[in-house]
């Protein structure tokens, strides 16, 4: 039985933690440094030592808030939080802090560009809870716990399943990097693991009028973008496969299932599942106060969102007449897309200032591993080398030698171009000459021009490249065009 | 009547503790946790219509720190009274379900 008989509709929700950008732990005022050395940034709270008290972190809470207001969330007047038990060697106390029945906010939604259009995904909850240290499996007689991590801030983030392919969920995962870094909730910093998701997947198979559910599968701690594509990818096809050789292949006879992701095969794998072990026996956790916002407090946190990336591109595109490309690779980093209209206000030219980024400055960012506001070049001289351009007092070749200078010493883009002779030569009278000079030494090619029409157009360009070598690069290619057509149209008709 | 807490209860918890208890504890325990639930189901007895359900004992909320780092332990001072220490880290029994709960 062929798939075409069917119609598959994929059913995907998300669970993504969010390490929250604070300095200290949730519980307690450990530093929270990565790298460090294991076992070096730990205290009695976060090694679950009897007898010690957890106290909330105020930043934490309130950049967890900010997040859930960027997502549209309802934020609750009162929240507390949890006790999730779970025997592992990752959490010394035996119980993880979390929020179970009242996190601090939920019903939210996210708009997500894919493609040209725009995904709305519901949010059903966002809470906030601490992390687990780390096991290293490597040693085969023991296994290695490094508590450093444990009671770091974590934002969870879990969406309705609006999602319906790997394509959505991944434009989904990668604008929430977005976002939270725009917020400065995150840095999001996927090398150092500040975001990790668990998509949950299945099929709703329709074959002759009849709706059939796969098993619904949660994929395990996804750790990079393309993992989160590759998995869902994979699951939406396995799934459909797996149901055609096994029609009780069902969601209402196997319930949930655990799949973890093998990143060098690239397929997901099952995992037994444990029942038990999900036996949390979640409580209130007595040793931390509920939370209660006030209307004022709420409208503090609430007051500092910035303009949010989907508007922001929106806005650089309406303004600027950037194209929606060029807009969202700006709009990527936030102190990028600071630097550019900074740049704009100090009288930069837009499109050339875009056209600027994208062609020149995003590249030499890459090969220095930065972005363009890492790579140190202040708003000024941005602006003036997008206006020198677009004004004509130098031509492209010409800026971009300038921005190479100006990668590597601290003087104006005008000065350089003074100084390496880059001004564009805007005198006709100059031009003319430069151009009858040409022609006058390169008589084969002003034949061919004129009179051969295969070889014409090389010609042209090759009279062109003459006429800009006499001006050592400084005449306005625009004029000396027009200057050699008017002069070949003479040569022609006479 | 029958036990608040019965042995396949205890043999639940204890199999999710990671406890091992003999079939004598099994026995005690489910007795005396049958009786702590018993007696706190006293509470039972308080009229409680008109009383607004809390979430907290105490009638305090909002209780934060900021976020300002403190001096941590070093490996030294936190390894000290683990059993077992392999380098900078604790060395537990091997762990062979490497799928962690949180």
């Amino acid at each position: 039985m062929s798939t075409r008989d069917l119609e598959t509709k994929p059913v995907i929700g998300l669970e993504i933690h969010v390490q929250l950008a604070t300095r200290t732990k949730l519980f307690c005022g450990c530093p929270l440094e990565f790298g460090a050395e294991p076992n070096s940034r730990v205290c009695p709270v976060c090694l679950g030592m009897p007898g010690v008290l957890p106290v909330m972190n105020r930043t934490a809470f309130e950049l967890a808030v900010r997040a859930a207001t960027a997502l549209h969330c309802d934020i609750a007047r009162f929240t507390k939080w949890d006790r999730k038990s779970y025997y592992y060697p990752d959490l010394p106390k035996n119980y993880q802090i979390s929020q179970y029945d009242l996190p601090f906010s939920s019903d939210g939604y996210f708009d997500v560009p894919v493609g040209e259009t725009t995904k709305r995904v519901r949010i059903l909850r966002v809470h906030l809870e601490e992390d687990a240290g780390k096991n290293l499996h490597d040693n085969p007689a023991v296994t290695l716990v490094d508590l450093n991590r444990t009671g770091t801030p974590l934002l969870e983030i879990v969406t309705q399943p609006d999602i319906e392919s790997a394509d959505e969920a991944y434009a989904f995962c990668t604008e929430l990097q977005k976002l939270v870094t725009y917020l400065g909730v995150s840095e999001a910093n996927m090398q150092m693991g500040h975001m990790r998701f668990e998509p949950n997947i299945n099929v709703h198979i329709t074959r002759d009028g009849v709706v059939y559910k796969t098993p619904i599968v949660e994929v395990k701690n996804l750790n990079s973008f393309r993992s989160v594509r590759g998995a869902v990818m994979y699951e939406i096809e396995r799934q459909i496969q797996d149901w055609l050789a096994d029609p009780t292949y069902t969601l209402e006879n196997r319930g949930k299932e655990n799949r973890g992701w093998n990143d060098t095969r690239e397929i997901t794998e099952f995992q037994r599942s444990k029942e038990e072990a999900h036996d949390y026996r979640y409580f209130p956790e007595p040793d931390l106060v509920p939370v209660e916002i006030s209307e004022a407090w709420l409208a503090e946190l609430q007051a500092d969102i910035p303009e949010l990336p989907l508007d922001r591109q929106q806005r650089l595109q309406d303004e600027v007449e950037l194209s929606a490309a060029d807009a969202a690779t700006i709009v990527g980093d936030r102190a990028t897309a600071d630097l550019f209209e900074a740049a704009i206000a100090a009288g930069g030219h837009g499109i050339t200032l875009g056209k600027q980024f994208i062609s020149f400055w995003l590249r030499r960012a890459k090969e220095r591993n930065t972005s363009i506001a890492g790579l140190g070049i202040d708003a000024e001289r941005l602006g003036e080398l997008s206006r020198l351009t677009a004004d004509g007092t130098i031509n492209a070749t010409a800026a971009a030698r300038i921005a190479e200078h100006m990668l590597d010493s601290a003087d104006t883009p005008m000065a350089i171009a003074q100084r390496e002779g880059l001004i564009q030569v805007k005198d006709v009278g100059q031009m003319q000459v430069w151009v009858d000079e040409a022609f006058a030494a390169n008589a084969k090619a002003v034949q061919d021009a004129v009179s051969n029409p295969k070889k014409q157009q090389r010609a042209r360009g090759f009279l062109t490249g003459q006429v800009m070598k006499l001006s050592a690069g400084q005449a306005d290619p625009k004029i000396v065009g027009e200057l050699i057509d008017k002069k070949l149209a003479e040569l022609a008709a006479g | 009547m029958a036990k608040k807490i019965d042995e396949a209860q205890v043999r639940h918890i204890a199999m999710l503790s990671r406890l091992k208890p003999s079939d004598d504890e099994v026995r005690l325990f489910s007795e005396q946790l049958s009786a702590i639930v018993e007696y706190i189901e006293k509470l039972n007895e308080v009229d409680t219509t008109d009383v607004e359900p809390t979430a907290h004992a105490l009638p305090i909320h909002n209780v934060f720190r900021e976020d300002v780092p403190t001096e941590p332990y070093g490996p030294d001072q936190a390894l000290n009274n683990s059993p077992q220490r392999v380098g900078s880290f604790f060395g537990v029994p091997k762990v062979l379900d490497q799928d962690s709960g949180a």
